[in-house]
């Protein structure tokens, strides 16, 4: 096939990558959207393949068997709550495709024994890549190890595999600002010397152990934005990887990929009342004045039953249900909807508050009531859902915590004062069901708990929620 | 001119580009975005395909390009199937 038509079957694939993601920010054509992105996707992919620079195929035919099995089953198998995760992960893997095919690249230009021969006879240096394709080999190897190590650090916190909570030593940013210009500095000299491959494999390392650094340092709590940086990468090292390949349709995608990453970290941070500086690097130092939960819920907190509570709603009018990750974490979307199709059956007005960083992504919590169903107007976002609670009877809060801290808007020592929340305690009751009253991702007290018109239903959501319906239908 | 200066200028362009597009998505939709722009980062299989399929005889490519072509596969098939997954269920409702 002439190179005309590949770049022309490049350039459609590219197109279809844009009506994709354009389709994808509609509920109408989201799912076209995603379609289209696919068949750009294979369009891209067949053309390659039938490219004359392509000779041998069992190693496509393998890795190709093996990483469709692999990702199907993933994408099959994985449970909706867990979405965040498998996201870090596919993430990771896009890093690490990146770095591999940069490295394969640079491996391949390294002059043959032969070559090395002539070149001690003649004392005159051959093979090794140019300068351009250089720099973007070691930029792609750069991001794409970052991309891959961060990813499974992400993963591993978010699947609790290791503590959530910020990890660091003294002197950590600074190793990484050394990590950072030695890699830059090393990129710099394989321009000159593109022939070094130990360099080049301890850039690898190098990229490697700075991407465990930069993400160890970060709460559980700001994970959903290092995803979304992180996804931005891969675009970036896929845009570098293409080049290194001088391949275009890698170059639009991946440029495509790396812009949405960054606006769409950009939001998460804005609905966070944070700047993204503050994310990656302002953890470690605000640790220190945390104020003491004894003090907090000391003789205030009032514990209720699935009976008492189910007694108010039958009087309620109007009942808001604000979801949290507690509700993801118990599986509890199904109940939530039976409990709201009971209430609705007795004619209450339910609807759902939803907090832009309630979960652990933005729209998780859509998601998940979605697969359970749940009429998408029901759901309402925070600045419409705020003005109706002094009209609400009752919030029922299922896992969420620091999305309610009143802290956020009374308290200006406090780590999230500024943080736009939910006014739930403007209701009349609050009903919040959780396990115990132990903190949040942001690691602080809720004031909320305390309060004379919160009741507290302790408890696994699910089994409570069960309970809670059961009584309503009895009475 | 330089085929290079094409590319940088593709490259600009379409960052520009991905930034108009995505500042209109809502909230709702955001998890499904992320997960299906990050499987069309998963081009990187383009890539990856050249240099599996490049014929050599150097070990050493041959693994890279295999490990390159299998995580690429894993990225765009999971992917793209997960985020269908997500989207049929905002659409059931309908």
């Amino acid at each position: 096939m002439s190179q005309n038509i590949i770049e022309i079957a490049y350039i459609v694939a590219a197109a279809l990558f844009i009506l994709g993601i354009k389709g994808l920010s509609k509920p109408k054509t989201a799912v076209r959207g995603n379609q289209l992105a696919a068949v750009g996707m294979l369009v891209a992919i067949v053309v390659t393949l039938v490219n004359s620079s392509v000779v041998s195929y069992e190693w496509i035919v393998a890795g190709a068997i093996v990483g469709a099995i692999v990702g199907a089953t993933l994408a099959v198998k994985i449970q909706m709550t867990a979405m965040p995760q498998l996201i870090a992960v596919l993430n990771g893997f896009g890093g690490g495709a990146s770095l591999t095919v940069a490295a394969a690249e640079f491996t391949k230009s390294q002059p043959t024994d032969v070559m090395n021969t002539v070149a001690q006879m003649t004392d005159h240096v051959t093979g090794g890549m140019g300068t351009f394709a250089m720099i973007a080999t070691g930029l792609a190897v750069f991001i794409g190890s970052v991309t891959l190590t961060g990813s499974f650090v992400a993963f591993a916190k978010l699947q609790e595999l290791i503590d959530g909570q910020p990890k660091g030593f003294p002197g950590m940013k600074a190793l990484n600002a050394l990590l950072l210009i030695g890699s830059l500095i090393t990129i710099g000299y394989l321009t000159v010397d593109p022939t070094n491959t130990t360099l080049f494999w301890g850039l690898v390392g190098a990229a490697c152990i700075m991407g465990i650094l930069l993400v160890m340092p970060i709460g559980g709590a700001d994970m959903p934005v290092v995803i979304s940086l992180l996804n931005s990468y891969s675009g970036i090292a896929a845009a570098a990887a293409g080049f290194v390949m001088g391949n275009s349709v890698l170059i639009i995608a991946g440029s495509l990929v790396g812009a949405s990453g960054i606006i769409l970290t950009q939001i998460m941070c804005v609905a966070m009342n944070r700047s993204l500086t503050n994310v990656l690097f302002g953890v470690m130092a605000e640790a220190g004045e945390a104020m003491d939960a004894d003090e907090v819920y000391a003789g205030k907190v009032k514990a209720s039953s699935p009976e008492e509570v189910a007694m108010m709603l039958d009087t309620a009018r109007r009942v808001v249900i604000v979801p949290g990750f507690g509700l993801a974490m118990a599986q509890a979307q199904h109940a939530v909807r039976d409990l709201a199709d009971s209430m609705e059956a007795m004619g209450i007005e339910v609807e759902y508050a939803i907090h832009p960083v309630a979960g652990r992504m933005p729209g998780h919590m859509n998601v998940l009531l979605a697969e359970a169903e749940v009429s998408y107007d029901k759901l309402k976002e925070m600045d419409e859902i705020n003005p109706t609670f002094e009209q609400t009877d009752v919030v029922i809060v299922i896992g969420a915590n620091d999305v309610t801290n009143p802290m956020a808007r009374e308290d200006k020592g406090s780590p999230i004062y500024g943080m736009p929340i939910l006014n739930v305690d403007k209701a009349k009751t609050v009903v919040v069901v959780k396990r115990s009253l132990s903190a949040g991702f942001a690691g602080l007290p809720n004031p909320l708990f305390a309060k004379d018109n919160t009741l507290m239903l302790f408890g696994d959501g699910k089994t409570a929620i069960l309970e809670l319906t059961k009584h309503l239908n009895e009475s | 001119m330089d085929i290079s200066i094409i590319h940088v200028t593709l490259f600009v362009l379409a960052i520009f580009l991905g930034f108009e597009l995505i500042t209109k998505v809502p909230p709702t939709l955001h998890t499904p975005l992320m997960s299906g722009s990050n499987a069309i980062s998963g081009i990187t299989l383009v890539g990856a395909i050249l240099a599996a399929g490049h014929g050599g005889d150097q070990t050493l490519v041959n693994v890279l390009g295999f490990l390159a072509v299998a995580l690429a596969t894993i990225n765009v098939v999971g992917g793209f199937m997960v985020t269908n997954r997500m989207l049929a269920m905002f659409k059931r409702k309908d």
